[in-house]
């Protein structure tokens, strides 16, 4: 209904019908807890994330930007490797998509069991587990953790 | 003003995607060309498709560009994850100059 | 030798965004377009170029999402709107085609 912006009665109220229909037929199968889904605490974490991300992001492309402009090409590649706290698919799937689009990190595999991420970094810093982990993921971890668990 | 910001928004935008695709020529293996041009690609398009929103104001063209916004960032770094993982598994090395890997290790340890 | 490379590349680069900028006689959306095909240009070098069969998966990612940015431009300014539609298929075919050609250089079957 949004794609062809119509505002008809009979279009909204057979889309109601069908998705209430939907919902309670098919909801048992995806969500396995339900209670997550009405704290507006959780929401109101998410558009704080949504602001950080968008700051993240933009200083990602000025970064990058600078180093391929630059003459000397100051690059410093490496793999390194960084343990989180998260369990949850959906929390790390959204923490991989955010190392992606932050400045200089880019994630190569996921370990879920052990709580593990491989981490492709362009101006590799320090090879150690912990310092890694301080530098590049504990900023977003506290903000997905309240938002996902 | 309403013809301006929109023009802002698409230039920002267009100089973005530039320097994505001049990262893609000038780094030197795999990973890092696809950090630059990820990156820079995608949040230049994404620019792009914010002006064009502002340009068509609140209608069906401009709800469908917000929508290709979200589709955009939600799946461009899966895209870029999935390549990553499949040249590594393919047995592309880094560049020479590379300080450390600590993937390969584990993996070699692990078989 | 590699600063004068950069050099070479930063002036071919420069000169030719100074020429479309004040020289070239065109309306303004047809300039946007142009800068547009420049970076087409671009990672259609690398796609020709690219040592390893990686280089050329990436290359071809990033000319689809350079596809969506054009499709919206022209969108603005021939004020048809059909061209989002376009821009948003196309995004989604882009998608899972890098996602094949991935587990392609993965070595698994297509199946799993």
């Amino acid at each position: 209904m949004l794609l062809s912006f119509s505002f008809e009665w009979q279009h909204l109220s057979v889309g109601l019908l069908v998705a209430l229909v939907v919902a309670l037929s098919m909801g048992d199968m995806f969500t396995d807890k339900a209670h997550k889904w009405f704290e507006l605490k959780r929401y109101a974490w998410f558009i704080v994330y949504m602001f950080v991300f968008a700051w993240e992001c933009l200083k990602a492309n000025f970064d990058v930007a600078c180093r391929v402009l630059n003459p000397r090409l100051p690059i410093n590649p490496g793999i390194v490797k960084v343990k989180t706290i998260l369990k949850t698919e959906t929390a790390l799937t959204f923490l991989a998509n955010f190392i992606t689009l932050t400045p200089g990190t880019f994630s190569v595999d996921v370990d879920q069991e052990k709580g593990y991420l491989y981490i492709h970094w362009i101006d590799v810093k320090t090879q150690d587990i912990e310092e890694a982990s301080r530098i590049i993921v504990s900023k977003f971890e506290r903000i997905l953790k309240e938002v996902f668990e | 003003m309403s013809e301006a910001l929109p023009l802002f928004f698409i230039i920002l935008g267009i100089t973005f995607d530039l320097f994505g695709c001049i990262g893609l020529l000038r780094l030197p293996d795999v990973y890092n060309r696809l950090q630059a041009s990820t990156k820079c690609v995608t949040l230049g398009t994404c620019s792009i498709l914010f002006g064009v929103c502002i340009k068509f104001g609140l209608s069906a063209a401009g709800i469908k560009s917000i929508l290709c916004i979200v589709f955009l960032l939600l799946t461009s770094p899966v895209a870029a994850h999935a390549l990553a993982r499949g040249a590594h598994l393919h047995g592309i090395k880094l560049w020479e100059k590379s300080v450390c890997n600590k993937y390969e290790e584990d993996r070699n340890a692990l078989s | 030798m590699k600063f004068m490379r950069w050099l070479l590349g930063f002036i071919f680069l420069a000169g030719l965004i100074v020429y479309i900028f004040s020289f070239l006689e065109a309306s303004a959306p047809t300039k946007l377009m142009l800068y547009l095909l420049i970076c087409f240009l671009l990672s259609m070098f690398r796609i020709f170029r690219g040592p390893t069969a990686a280089d050329r998966s990436v290359a071809t990612d990033i000319l689809g999402i350079l596809v969506v940015g054009f499709c919206a431009i022209l969108a603005v300014y021939t004020k048809k709107d059909w061209y989002i539609d376009i821009a948003i298929a196309w995004a989604l075919q882009s998608f899972i085609g890098t996602l094949a050609l991935a587990k392609f250089l993965e070595g698994r079957n297509f199946d799993e």
